[in-house]
């Protein structure tokens, strides 16, 4: 079964994405901002990391950086998901490593199609 | 709606588009159709249909087929049939065409116009190989409302998450607020245009490819076998013909047969002409023509 971090700080959403992979045969573990993930991830690599951007402590794009710097850190395959949808923002995003990128709100599909895209289905 | 109603609805569509609804549609009817009313300040789907009855409203005649036989579309649908394109259909006719250099595209059930932009995507990303050549997407449909959207090349948000991967998105896509907007040179490569595929089409000409998805499927056998005839006649021997992935012309027409291991694609079956050689002296003399 693969492996799929969730890393939002709203546990609603977090609730709702979690919900949507687990029909999609993804073994979820959550965390609540960058740090909590980045702490995940040193423990056991996701192959999948679902990820907002605006959180407390440790947003979503200091994360992934630090992320792709770590030992195997380049492995997880990271979706972004989060109300930022300017050019500019995807275009950051992508330059630091991600994989795909979800603009909120969103649904069941939306998550399917782009997890299709990544080949994590 | 009572089921004379129903009846009359079903014939009325059959007949101005082709569509067969089997009575176990009545809910689709309902849901596509309620809002159409509503739209004309009528209360109930008997109220419809005693306008219709009537007659005289063109206007809410063409809403009602349009409601019916729209369909949700998304940016690169079933995938496969736009790698057949970059792996075998492009290849194989880049390789055939190179004294013309030319190529037609037709969509032939384009609605809001997500599949002829994903050929041209798949084209704009082949830049390199398709460079001096001549290219053209036609997309038409039986809705004008669905065209206009197709030819605005506006998308929600929504939309343009469904199939689209993020980079071809930035690559392609102006932002305008919520709403993106596929760019100008991919809008310029695409001609839009009205057609009901019950009506002949023979006027547009040869296509080396023809793209004809979830459409067949609203019509009766008959209504399909006499479509793909027709297709046949506007392709060229070496041209394809692609149909949704549940679609096949087994059982309904002579005139394809499926490309082996590609599902989906078809080729016509070379006619009798083009299958015998051509005598060797007439050969030659083409060629030297020719020269």
């Amino acid at each position: 079964m693969k492996q799929c971090l969730v890393v939002d700080d709203s546990s609603v959403i977090r609730k709702v994405a979690r919900r949507i992979l687990e029909d999609m045969d993804f073994e979820i573990t959550e965390a609540e901002d960058g740090q909590q993930a980045l702490d995940e991830c040193r423990k056991t690599m996701p192959d999948a990391i679902l990820l907002d951007w605006n959180m407390p402590v440790m947003d979503g794009l200091e994360f992934l950086t630090s992320l792709r710097g770590e030992e195997g850190g380049e492995k997880p395959i990271v979706v972004f998901c989060t109300t930022e949808n300017d050019v500019a923002h995807i275009a950051r995003a992508i330059r630091a490593g991600a994989n795909e990128y979800i603009m909120k709100p969103f649904d069941r599909e939306i998550v399917e199609a782009k997890f299709q895209e990544v080949g994590l289905l | 709606m009572t089921p004379l109603e129903f009846d009359f609805l079903k014939k009325y569509l059959k007949d101005r588009s082709g569509l067969v609804l089997s009575n176990d549609k009545q809910y689709l009817v309902e849901s596509r159709l309620l809002p159409v009313a509503r739209a004309a300040k009528l209360d109930t789907l008997s109220a419809l249909v005693c306008a219709l009855q009537r007659g005289g409203n063109r206007t809410l005649e063409n809403d009602v087929v349009e409601a019916m036989t729209t369909n949700e579309s998304f940016f690169f649908r079933d995938k496969t049939p736009f790698e057949h394109f970059n792996d075998t259909m492009l290849p194989n006719l880049l390789e055939a065409r190179t004294r013309t250099r030319s190529l037609r595209i037709w969509c032939a059930a384009a609605s809001t116009g997500q599949e002829p932009y994903s050929l041209a995507i798949c084209l704009k990303e082949a830049a390199s190989k398709v460079a001096g050549w001549r290219v053209r997407i036609l997309g038409t449909d039986l809705s004008n409302e669905v065209l206009e959207k197709a030819r605005a090349g506006l998308y929600s948000q929504f939309e343009v998450q469904r199939g689209l991967p993020i980079q071809l998105l930035l690559k392609y896509f102006e932002q305008k607020g919520d709403i993106w907007q596929i760019s100008p040179a991919l809008r310029s490569m695409i001609e839009w245009r009205r057609l009901n595929l019950l009506e002949s089409f023979s006027y547009l000409g040869e296509f080396d490819i023809i793209f004809c998805r979830n459409v067949l499927i609203y019509f009766d056998q008959a209504t399909k076998t006499e479509i793909l005839d027709r297709l046949a006649r506007s392709i060229p021997d070496d041209g394809y013909l692609v149909l949704g992935a549940a679609e096949t012309v087994v059982g309904l027409s002579d005139a394809f047969k499926p490309v082996p291991g590609r599902r989906g694609l078809f080729q016509r079956k070379q006619t009798e002409k083009a299958s015998i050689p051509a005598p060797a002296p007439r050969l030659a003399a083409g060629l030297v023509g020719a020269r």
